[in-house]
């Protein structure tokens, strides 16, 4: 029997499955919110439960202008988004060094608070329960930042060689999906970390 | 490859040197061939697992015995668990996923081919990993090679203080690897089911197979991620000197319990849907009818997606919850023998009436059909808490757990081994050869673990490594073991035919079992575009309707 034959003849069909890269990152995201839900719920567990200080009032403030940096990366990554699909290629690429920028300044909040937490408050991933908690959330958190800003500096890298186009908006439009997501589990590792456990 | 060497196979294998062929395997992106690689890394990992499940039985033979240490016996259980469900039972489900998905839906491959042959080595690398830590886990302090933690290494045991050296290392990376090796193929999956399928093909119309590993898939995203997100804790309490599960710092073992089997529960199904999806296919197509109640299938086993992730504490009832989790698992567990019931009465339902035809993968399918209800009703004998306080950590649960992964999935995924081997290899398997395995085993299988309850009624706990004479266990324990020599017999048996089939077989053709779903319609083995022209479906069994133009199914849906 031959392929062929299975073709139904004349058939005209309306066939217009999803996008199979917004799918496969669809996915990618619930892997990653089933990874961060574990590290939530234990770091929720063990509120309060350390055994020795410091606690999370003696040592945490609030980081509210690193918090502004990240979540504002979500709009001007949206925008850029926009003005590609739009096919202006140089506000794309301003829009996109703004995104980097405010990505990196988040990035440079979370390491000045961590030296500030290691070398001047002696506090680390062994002090107690706490700290074991307070790294491995947060860390895990900048870890995706740092993925993302790869991810990011690499379609910089192409729009500089000239080679990003308007027919890019797509793929763009997944991987601006994953920043948004990074952006949204700071808001709850935010909630969880400062706002609830201090 | 270029497709001329396809459609001739012979003229392939004798142009191309050795180094070439092999250089065409380690770097292709191929669903079928990284299927096949797929299906033979797990099939050697079978033959390595079994081997320990036989000095292990050897072992238990007889009270007293000392066949093996006490030291290497915790290795032998821990590796034989781990192996089995990691590197064995995953890799297949995903091989015969990755080979006969596409081909169902009528693709010309999976959505992203390269994420797939990085999933599989990722795979591949985690079990080589956890067979290295034989030769690299010595450590600091000699002590152990093997992990020797059990395959759900409760705390205090991975801690540094109990579990000196690195062999709980590889443990925890090889499953860390391999777990984004499962999530890979997991996102691929899902995005092969919903984007490529050919047109007319909807949701309603795919095959079985295809709607059962979408939700195989999804569970993997859901419940290896979590297992994900465990490994990484213990890696940090080992290494960094974390404290989560660290008791003498505030730290809570049973929130490792928790975490565990928020992914050990799920796992179970997302071994079992691809086994179900094996039967669904299968004895439709030797009984000579259509799926009994397809929408009521999907809808099942989806309902077992969801109810699967609700359960897993009933794993702990011996832990010592509140009496309202308590409630709230044993309930949570007897909801799920409800969708379990619906597909097992389908099954029995689309065989009704029938015109059966008992070849080789069809006699694996009603075991599996008998065998699963059976392990299915001690499941809900387990799932009541207080008989669980009873049963709990004793040979009854191996027993329990052996007849679910065994008696259903194994025997499933045999036959769909004789199903589908005339579709990726283009030969025959022999059905006397098919029939002697189906029956060694069968008699192997019932032996072995119909007889392991009795001792764990009778109070002989899991994992011991030896026990004393007098206790009414000697006898059980005896026919036990004699029932693996059946099961290595047959399992031999297995090989040998597909190694005489693959040589001397008769030639399949097309489409041998006269079956209805797409890959049917192409070559065996398929050329490497698979279909010539795109395929446009109008119903759920296409190739019915192409043999019987002037009753096509379409007429019925």
């Amino acid at each position: 029997m031959n392929a062929t034959s299975m073709t139904v003849a004349g058939a005209r069909l309306e066939w217009n499955p999803p996008d199979r890269g917004r799918v496969a990152m669809f996915s990618l995201i619930v892997a990653e919110a089933a990874i961060f839900t574990i590290f939530v719920v234990a770091y929720l567990f063990y509120v309060g439960k350390s055994l020795t200080g410091p606690t999370p009032k003696d040592v945490l403030s609030v980081p509210v202008l690193y918090t502004i940096c990240l979540l504002s990366s979500s709009l001007t990554i949206h925008l850029a988004a926009t003005s590609l699909r739009r096919g202006s290629i140089l506000s794309f690429g301003l829009l996109w060094v703004a995104t980097i920028t405010l990505g990196a300044a988040f990035l440079y909040g979370t390491a000045i608070e961590w030296y500030r937490l290691i070398y001047n408050e002696g506090f680390t991933i062994s002090t107690n329960l706490f700290g074991t908690t307070y790294y491995s959330l947060v860390g895990l958190h900048g870890f995706h930042v740092v993925v993302g800003l790869l991810s990011l500096s690499t379609v910089m890298v192409f729009t500089l060689l000239g080679s990003v186009r308007s027919e890019h908006a797509e793929r763009i439009d997944v991987l601006s999906l994953y920043w948004h997501f990074v952006d949204v589990v700071w808001i709850v590792v935010f909630t969880v970390v400062y706002l609830i456990g201090r | 490859m270029s497709t001329d060497a396809v459609a001739l196979p012979g003229t392939e294998l004798a142009s191309q040197p050795f180094v070439a062929r092999l250089h065409d395997w380690v770097t292709t992106v191929d669903h079928k061939r990284l299927g096949i690689l797929y299906i033979t890394f797990a099939v050697l990992f079978l033959l390595i697992a079994g081997v320990e499940a036989m000095l292990i039985r050897i072992q238990l033979i007889r009270p007293h015995n000392d066949f093996v240490s006490p030291q290497v016996f915790n290795r032998l259980f821990t590796m034989h668990g781990t192996t089995m469900i990691f590197f064995v039972i995953m890799p297949v489900m995903f091989g015969f996923a990755n080979y006969l998905i596409p081909l169902m839906i009528g693709a010309r491959d999976m959505a992203f081919p390269r994420l797939n042959a990085f999933s599989f080595w990722m795979t591949a690398f985690g079990g080589l990993l956890l067979y290295f830590s034989l030769a690299g886990a010595n450590g600091l302090y000699g002590a152990g090679n093997a992990p020797d933690v059990g395959w759900f290494a409760y705390a205090p045991l991975t801690s540094q203080t109990f579990s000196i050296g690195h062999s709980t290392d590889f443990w925890i990376l090889a499953l860390l690897v391999s777990g984004f090796g499962s999530i890979g193929t997991a996102v691929n999956i899902i995005a092969t089911v919903l984007c490529m399928r050919c047109p007319g093909m909807t949701l309603a119309k795919m095959p079985l197979f295809a709607w059962l590993n979408l939700v195989m898939a999804g569970l993997v995203i859901l419940a290896v991620s979590p297992l994900t997100a465990a490994q990484i804790m213990l890696l940090v309490d080992r290494y960094l000197g974390g404290h989560f599960f660290d008791t003498q710092a505030g730290g809570s073992a049973v929130i490792w319990m928790h975490f565990f089997w928020v992914f050990g529960h799920p796992e179970v199904y997302v071994l079992v849907i691809p086994a179900f999806a094996f039967a669904s296919e299968i004895i439709p197509v030797f009984s000579r009818k259509p799926i009994f109640g397809y929408s009521v299938m999907v809808a099942a086993t989806i309902a077992i997606g969801f109810i699967s992730m609700s359960v897993w504490a009933h794993h702990m009832f011996t832990v010592g919850m509140s009496s309202a989790a308590n409630n709230f698992f044993v309930i949570s567990t007897m909801a799920i023998a409800v969708p379990t019931g619906i597909k097992i009465f389908n099954w029995l339902a689309t065989m009704w009436g029938g015109k059966i035809e008992f070849k080789t993968p069809m006699l694996f399918c009603i075991a599996f059909l008998f065998q699963f209800l059976i392990a299915g009703l001690t499941g809900i004998m387990q799932g009541a808490a207080p008989f669980d306080w009873h049963l709990g950590n004793s040979y009854f649960v191996v027993a329990h757990f052996h007849y679910v992964i065994v008696g259903g999935i194994l025997f499933t995924l045999f036959g769909a081994f004789y199903y589908w081997f005339p579709k990726m290899s283009g030969k025959m398997c022999s059905e006397t050869l098919g029939k002697l395995h189906f029956w060694l085993f069968i008699i192997g299988f019932h032996l072995t673990f119909d007889f392991m309850h009795i001792p764990g009624l009778l109070g002989m706990p899991r994992r011991i490594y030896t026990y004393e004479p007098g206790r009414g266990w000697d006898t059980w324990n005896f026919i036990v073991t004699i029932g693996v020599f059946f099961q290595a017999a047959g399992i031999l048996v297995f090989l040998g035919n597909l190694i005489w089939s693959y040589f001397r077989g008769k030639a399949a053709g097309s489409d041998p079992w006269d079956a209805w779903t797409l890959e049917w319609s192409t070559n065996s083995p398929p050329p490497a575009y698979n279909f010539a022209s795109r395929p446009v479906v109008k119903s759920r069994r296409p190739l019915w309707d192409f043999k019987h133009p002037a009753d096509p199914d379409w007429n019925y849906e």
